[in-house]
């Protein structure tokens, strides 16, 4: 018996390398099944979580798609992993980093898999926010030092008495627990665990004019609907988030990055020039973000109405 | 009278040993007597001491790092794992080339035809119906993704659960070392396995289909050992006084006899590879899932469940053809069978072809429905209204905070501030009174490596979450259970609302949820409700209908109430059925708790969820592991031993 079924292994594996060509498999040489499908090139883009990031790939992919005539394939992912799909060649690009350092250094600079694709030219805040509202009635909530006046009305059943300060995804850049607690303020960092959440939770707040205190972020499409206000922090400093359980300051301002695999730029042609290429404001954003996530139009229908009224602006973008 | 008290004791106290509750409390709290004052004076803190924590996380990220940084060179990747991520492309690739060629109406003909010979007429419309709407929501492109996915996953795991079933049912010694495996793979979170498998084999298809197989193989593998195991003993005995070899036994007897429980296998198989297809797009696997996931991210519940409703629709009906496949399985073939199968081939094949003359491949853009917009307007009817305000019952908004506030917060305070040992003591006493000393001893087991894993705080949370969840779902289950059980029409009505509340992804209304009760445990908790009613439901109706007809003709001869012959007759008739409701009630919810980690749940489901999006194999493994650890101890605290020793598989 013992013999037979280590005939059968020796059998199985052989077969199983001579057709699989008994090669070496590149795993970095593995698009999508689902691409190039129908005998079409095919640029797969990255999407993040936020409607800024849908509506850059949109305008992109309809660019793309109706202008170089590619197939554009669009996959959702974090950004951390994100990173890791680059590298592999699994994602082309992705249009929209907040900065990730640690990424940066192991991909770009040592194994040299990615290669930066330049601004977005979209600049990207973070910061604490109240919505408006309630920043008119009591124009001094905006200073932190003030916040702990606040907090009884900022109380929900979550916050355990303190008032609640509400952060979204933990994929997102956050230091709030930190300053919270180095800032020495009476307030509970309560995880919405995810940005559909959160913007749901902030609309019921906003329909009821309740007041609030939640991390944010500009461009960000939300603010046309609810105005926020931000609440100022220390000022920010160069290297003083550097010790994460040390900040007791305001978040950077950020322009936003490209990336692309470093096969994929070299050999991207007419798709990797354009992605290269693309760089747009902080309104023309916007602009689409709210057709995609308020006016509930498909990606595709809103990268279209913006394509159609921006000529100048794409057009440069394919020279 | 001094004469009398002494002599009490006496005669009473051998009659109560003689219960088996009794003698197991008395033990326990002799051992407890001793231990816990030694525990308590070198570990004197009221969580889990420090000293008895290891941390993992070290080596945890150091592996990670060592895949990432070899994954493009190593041997182990480019030799192994690499050829059978490119067999997972190739094949997924194969079926949906094959599926695109077929067309939308080749397809839609192919698949009504398959189940009108597997299943009959009325389903084989009901198929059609259903490929149809999937065209109608504009979801087609997505559903011929998905449905390759789900090909290629549901064949692997059939083929790895029948391997290893064949192992654990051809030997006792198997057996035992994969129940715990298999235990494992469908308690661990999927969300906490996806990180390890994307760093191995990258984003997207491969992992994906991966991750499903080691979901979706136990029920196949269970099945299999229990077919297997369960093959009529004189049937065998027959068969091999015919001198067969051991191997001519299996193919000829025991294969064949164990056909219903490898097709109820398949069955359960294909459910939970479609549960996955949602969760496997937060991997980048594309298809519907993605589509679900997307509109999330734009806070759309209509496009949401536009994506959502086709996996509904691909459920029921591959639930219905392969069961009505199971329930023919005893009937004599009809003549004329295969010449029927041929005429279905050769329709199927004609509809393509000339779908494909026609050019009317794709599905025409102008048969599409928007629905998106009346479903996204419903909802904030709905939220606007229900939130707060209402009269009298007050809004949601207001229920939630009064549930959180008054039963989760005290639960959870209470749990968190009970010393560790007193913990460990309870989970000992509740599983030892309903199981043997081993069954208390995993339970405990569990409960310590919690702590050992220094995740002791976030697990009672979670712990408290979960029981004030499941708390619900019984008191509810039980109340729809009832009513269903004494009316055929409700039963009825209940059967298309439960089916796709199971099969609904829980993406979906994860939107509405928070919309009605905020972002909080409060949200978490409901829809952990949602998804395990209709297991809770299905079981106690089926108990209640199952009470012995004689019984209650004799109660209600007696002139009992309707009442009192629910109380008195079918209630403890039923107990069986009742208790294994609360165990899938308490699986079910725990299943739910990442779900809840995206709305504000916290603890354990934030942690698992945070792990995979910042790419920190330890936070994710740790968190997955403890939610592993609370659902064995939950399962032996509310499972006992008989029906463990039947349930076999």
């Amino acid at each position: 018996m013992r013999v037979r079924i280590t005939t059968a292994v020796v059998a199985g594996v052989s077969s199983l390398a001579l057709l699989t060509g008994c090669g070496a498999a590149d795993m970095t040489k593995q698009a999508s099944p689902f691409a190039n499908a129908q005998g079409a090139k095919t640029v797969t883009l990255s999407v993040q979580s936020w409607v800024g990031a849908q509506a850059n790939v949109a305008v992109a992919q309809y660019l793309l798609e109706h202008e170089l005539g590619y197939r554009v394939d669009t996959v959702q992912v974090d950004e951390i992993p994100a990173w890791d799909a680059l590298s592999q060649g699994r994602v082309d690009a992705i249009l929209e980093d907040w900065g990730h350092p640690e990424q940066e250094q192991r991909y770009v600079k040592d194994k040299k898999t990615i290669v930066a694709g330049g601004d977005l030219g979209v600049t990207g805040h973070i910061g604490w926010f109240v919505p408006t509202y309630f920043a008119e009635q009591h124009p001094d909530v905006t200073d932190w030092k003030n916040l702990d006046k606040y907090a009884d009305q900022m109380r929900t059943a979550e916050s355990g008495g303190k008032g609640q300060l509400m952060d979204g995804s933990p994929s997102y850049v956050t230091n709030d627990k930190a300053l919270v607690n180095n800032l020495d303020l009476n307030y509970q960092v309560v995880f919405a665990g995810s940005e559909a959440a959160q913007i749901t939770q902030i609309k019921q707040f906003a329909k009821e004019k309740k007041p609030f205190l939640t991390y944010w972020y500009s461009p960000q499409w939300l603010f046309e609907k609810v105005p926020m206000t931000e609440v100022k922090l220390p000022a920010y400093k160069e290297g003083c988030d550097a010790d994460p359980e040390k900040v007791a300051c305001a978040y950077p301002h950020t322009p936003l990055q490209k990336y692309l695999n470093a096969d994929f730029s070299k050999n991207g042609g007419a798709a990797a020039a354009l992605l290269k290429k693309f760089k747009w404001t902080t309104e023309d954003q916007n602009e689409v973000s709210l057709m995609i996530a308020d006016q509930k139009l498909t990606p595709e229908e809103a990268a279209k109405k913006w394509v159609d009224s921006h000529e100048s602006t794409w057009k440069a973008w394919l020279s | 009278m001094a004469t009398v008290t002494a002599a009490a004791p006496r005669t009473a106290l051998p009659g109560l040993l003689k219960r088996p509750g009794v003698r197991k409390l008395l033990l326990l709290a002799l051992a407890a007597a001793i231990l816990v004052p030694l525990a308590n004076a070198r570990w004197a803190s009221g969580t889990w001491p420090d000293a008895l924590t290891v941390d993992v996380s070290e080596p945890l990220t150091k592996a990670s790092d060592w895949i990432v940084d070899n994954r493009d060179s190593h041997p182990l990747f480019l030799y192994f794992f690499g050829h059978i991520s490119n067999a997972v492309v190739i094949s997924v690739r194969a079926v949906y080339l094959v599926l695109l060629a077929a067309g939308w109406a080749g397809v839609t003909a192919a698949a009504s035809l398959i189940a009108w010979r597997v299943a009959g007429w009325r389903l084989a419309a009901g198929t059609g119906v259903a490929f149809l709407a999937c065209g109608l929501l504009g979801m087609w492109v997505p559903t011929m993704q998905t449905l390759a996915l789900m090909v290629v996953a549901v064949l692997a795991s059939a083929v790895v659960g029948m391997l290893l079933g064949l192992a654990a049912g051809l030997s006792e010694r198997m057996d035992r070392m994969l129940r715990p495996v298999l235990d494992t793979m469908q308690v661990l979170p999927a969300y906490a396995y996806l990180l390890p498998v994307v760093l191995v084999f990258g984003l997207g298809v491969p992992a994906a289909v991966l991750a499903t197989v080691v979901y979706a193989a136990p029920p196949m593998a269970r099945l299999t050992a229990l077919g297997l195991r369960g093959a009529d003993k004189e049937v065998l005995e027959a068969v091999q006084s015919l001198g067969t070899t051991a191997r001519q036994r299996l193919l000829t007897a025991r294969i064949p006899l164990a056909r219903g429980e490898l097709l109820l296998g398949l069955n359960q198989t294909i459910m939970m590879a479609l549960s996955m297809a949602v969760i496997a797009s937060v991997i980048g696997a594309g298809g519907l899932g993605d589509r679900v996931y997307q509109a999330l991210a734009s806070v759309d519940v209509g496009a949401a469940l536009a994506a959502g409703i086709p996996i509904v629709l691909l459920a029921v009906v591959l639930d219905r053809v392969t069961g009505a496949a199971g329930e023919r399985l005893g009937e004599e073939p009809r003549p004329g069978g295969r010449a029927l199968w041929l005429y279905a081939l050769g329709g199927a094949v004609a509809v393509a072809v000339a779908g494909r003359l026609a050019g009317r491949l794709d599905w025409p853009d102008a048969w599409t429905l928007n629905f998106a917009e009346p479903v996204n307007r419903a909802v904030d009817w709905m939220t606007d209204h229900l939130y707060s305000g209402v009269p009298v019952i007050g809004g949601t908004a207001d229920w939630a905070a009064h549930f959180t506030t008054w039963i989760l917060d005290p639960l959870r305070d209470g749990l968190q501030w009970l010393p560790w040992w007193s913990v460990l003591l309870i989970v000992a006493t509740l599983a030892w009174l309903i199981g043997t000393w081993r069954t208390a001893l995993t339970a405990v087991l569990a409960m310590a490596a919690i702590g050992v894993l220094g995740v002791w705080g976030p697990s009672l949370d979670t712990l408290s979450q979960v029981l004030a969840a499941v708390a619900v779902t019984l008191v509810l289950g039980f109340a729809t259970g009832v009513a269903a059980a004494r009316s055929d029409r409700v039963e009825r009505m209940l059967r298309p609302v439960l089916d796709v509340f199971q099969t609904m992804p829980q993406f979906v209304y994860l939107i509405p949820v928070v919309a009605l009760f905020g972002v909080g445990r409060a949200p978490a908790a409901a829809a952990a409700v949602v998804y395990a009613l209709p297991a809770v439901v299905r079981i106690t109706t089926q108990g209640l209908r199952q009470v012995d007809p004689a019984a209650l003709e004799s109660a209600r001869s007696l002139g009992a109430t309707p009442l009192q012959q629910l109380r008195q007759v079918q209630l403890p008739l039923a107990r069986p059925a009742l208790l294994l409701a609360v165990n899938q009630g308490v699986v079910l919810v725990l299943a739910v708790v990442i779900i809840g980690g995206l709305v504000g749940g916290g603890a354990l489901g934030y942690e698992v969820v945070a792990g995979l999006a910042r790419g920190e194999l330890a936070t994710g493994l740790v968190a997955g592991a403890a939610i592993v650890c609370l659902g064995l101890m939950l399962d032996r605290v509310t499972q006992p031993t008989e029906r463990r020793a039947k349930k076999g598989a």
